[in-house]
């Protein structure tokens, strides 16, 4: 929970979240127009979508599909009748005057999502509802001084809009909030989550009260289309409330707009007198009417969600907490991982998959896709950590080489004679070598400075080109010194 | 049910269609006039029946997700005041 400590007393956050998530679907909602991103202004665009006098919108079934299918992943109740709705306003961006949407009676009923704060701690998130609804066009206001563009090749795509409980206490909750839904719409492939393309935005609530007392008003700000804005809007609009409040002020219930240059949030004027939309059942559209059969024959074919993912992890490989909610915040690494850790080491497995695997993508701004180390690999070095080939310390130097070339492990060892010296004789060479060269040195350790054994590992890890076996040098060092 | 002037402003308002202010009272009238006509209909008793959707038996059709119409970018702006570049052109909307 996030306290604001105001100058009368303590200040707690009240946020609740609607998630306009982008259905993943070949053709729009209600025509056959296309819906990737990125066309030319206008090429996508069918006349239903241009709100053509005379066009009647035909539902996508697909689009009803993974309405559905996101409803179970969160895991909600599914409602086998539901209305669509018009929703009335005027828009440069919206040619119908209305938005097709669904009001009183949505697809998709209560349901609940569990964060992961870390350190054991999770926090349950309630779901109001989720409906399914058309989406706006997108007007580009700073092309020319006095005239906005309008592109429709957006109108009409299918959006789920997933309306939360105001549930969440704090930016670090709605963080984890909208990284969980994102992982969750991306495993069950109903949208890609990318909130830069603008595929996922959220609109926040939020309010401010004395901890434990009634809601105070709220404040929506609209059009989040990053975490980090989330987070920054939540923090100013907070502050900019608990302020209000002390000076004995009252909140006016308003739409705000996060301006990201300036960090601050700022009312939309023109929202103020739009907010009576007029509800009515669109009359071009009857009632969905879905079957229970149909509803449980997609609940078959959901795929392993994150929750029981990283749970099963953690029961099969004995990985950590903390590894395994790494992991399967994307399904293709946590895929990744199960492939490296099949038959062999999981705990090794998992240290290398997070750490040097993960740290070298991130460090090229690769995906997994197109890395240049794939899951056998990565296995195949981890192999030769594992029959003493090579040290962790050598494996690190390969990975990278690995990493640049594409060259399999044992290749490289081969190549640069990388492999660890096991032999018991040759190690006992080197390292009377490096005694015989420090005797004052072995003089002090025996005269009791017991950190000068670090000294003598470090010299003959050297003089091996650090391809000596670790384990023997400590112990023919051990029995030497101490004889 | 009768519609004050006032009300009958904001409606207009909402639908952007400009009413004189000497209209506004006569539409509150005729409006009131049909509301009360509506009326009549809640002295039917409905309890227990179905709200009835449709004159005909029939369901929500649904297509196949499948690409089958767009790429006229000609057709979708021929009637606009102003284009430029594929684009709508209108007067500026922000904030």
């Amino acid at each position: 929970m996030a306290v604001i400590q105001g100058a009368t007393g303590d200040w707690e956050m009240v946020i609740g979240l609607e998630v306009h998530a982008q259905v993943t679907s070949n053709s729009k909602l209600f025509s056959g127009a296309a819906t990737s991103f990125g066309a030319a202004p206008n090429t996508q665009v069918s006349l239903v979508d241009a709100a053509m006098p005379g066009m009647l919108p035909v539902i996508n079934r697909y689009c009803i599909e993974q309405a559905i299918r996101t409803g179970l992943g969160l895991k909600a109740k599914i409602n086998l009748h539901s209305v669509f709705d018009r929703k009335n306003y005027f828009y440069a961006d919206l040619p119908q005057g209305y938005q097709i949407s669904q009001f009183l009676q949505p697809i998709v009923g209560e349901g609940v999502v569990t964060l992961d704060m870390g350190e054991g701690v999770t926090r349950e998130i309630g779901i109001t509802r989720l409906h399914l609804e058309q989406d706006a066009g997108k007007s580009l206001h700073d092309q020319h001084p006095s005239q906005s563009y309008v592109d429709l090749n957006r109108s009409g795509i299918a959006l789920m809009e997933i309306v939360s409980e105001p549930d969440l206490r704090s930016p670090e909750e709605v963080a984890a909030y909208l990284r969980k839904i994102r992982t969750i719409v991306r495993y069950l492939g109903t949208c890609d989550g990318n909130m830069d393309e603008g595929s996922m935005r959220a609109d926040v609530n939020v309010s401010m009260r004395r901890p434990g007392e009634e809601y105070g008003t709220r404040c929506e700000i609209k059009n989040i289309n990053s975490i980090r804005f989330a987070q920054q809007a939540i923090n100013y609009e907070a502050r900019r409330q608990v302020d209000i409040l002390e000076d004995g002020g009252a909140i006016a219930q308003e739409t705000r707009l996060f301006d990201s240059r300036k960090g601050e949030t700022r009312s939309m004027r023109s929202k103020e007198e739009s907010h009576d939309y007029r509800y009515f059942p669109d009359p071009d559209l009857l009632p969905l009417v879905l079957t229970q059969e149909e509803v449980d024959a997609i609940e078959a074919t959901l795929p392993e969600l994150p929750d029981a993912k990283k749970a099963r992890l953690i029961a099969d490989y004995g990985i950590g907490d903390y590894e395994a909610g790494v992991l399967v915040a994307d399904r293709v690494r946590a895929d990744f991982f199960e492939a490296v850790a099949k038959n062999r080491d999981s705990k090794l497995a998992a240290n290398w998959v997070i750490g040097e695997f993960f740290g070298a993508l991130n460090k090229a701004e690769k995906e997994i896709s197109i890395s240049p180390v794939d899951a056998d690999a990565l296995g195949g070095l981890l192999d030769l950590i594992s029959d003493d080939t090579i040290s962790g310390r050598i494996a690190k130097d390969v990975f990278e080489v690995m990493f640049e070339t594409g060259k399999s492990a044992a290749d490289i060892v081969e190549e640069k004679g990388l492999k660890q010296v096991t032999d018991t004789g040759a190690i006992e060479e080197m390292i009377q070598a490096v005694l015989d060269a420090n005797e004052d040195k072995v003089e002090q350790y025996k005269g009791g400075k017991d950190k000068l054994f670090g000294f003598f590992v470090g010299q003959v890890m050297k003089a091996s080109g650090g391809k000596a076996n670790p384990k023997a040098v400590n112990e023919i060092l051990r029995a030497k010194l101490g004889g | 049910m009768s519609l004050d002037k006032a009300t009958v402003a904001h409606i207009a308002m909402l639908a952007r269609i400009r009413v004189e202010d000497a209209e506004q009272t006569v539409l509150a009238g005729e409006l009131s006039g049909i509301l009360g006509w509506i009326e009549q209909l809640s002295e039917v008793k409905t309890d227990g029946v179905e709200p009835m959707t449709s004159a005909v038996d029939t369901t929500l059709l649904r297509r196949e997700d499948k690409m089958t119409d767009g790429g006229v970018q000609e057709k979708v702006l021929a009637n606009a005041p102003a284009t430029t570049e594929g684009f709508f052109v209108v007067p500026k909307v922000v904030e």
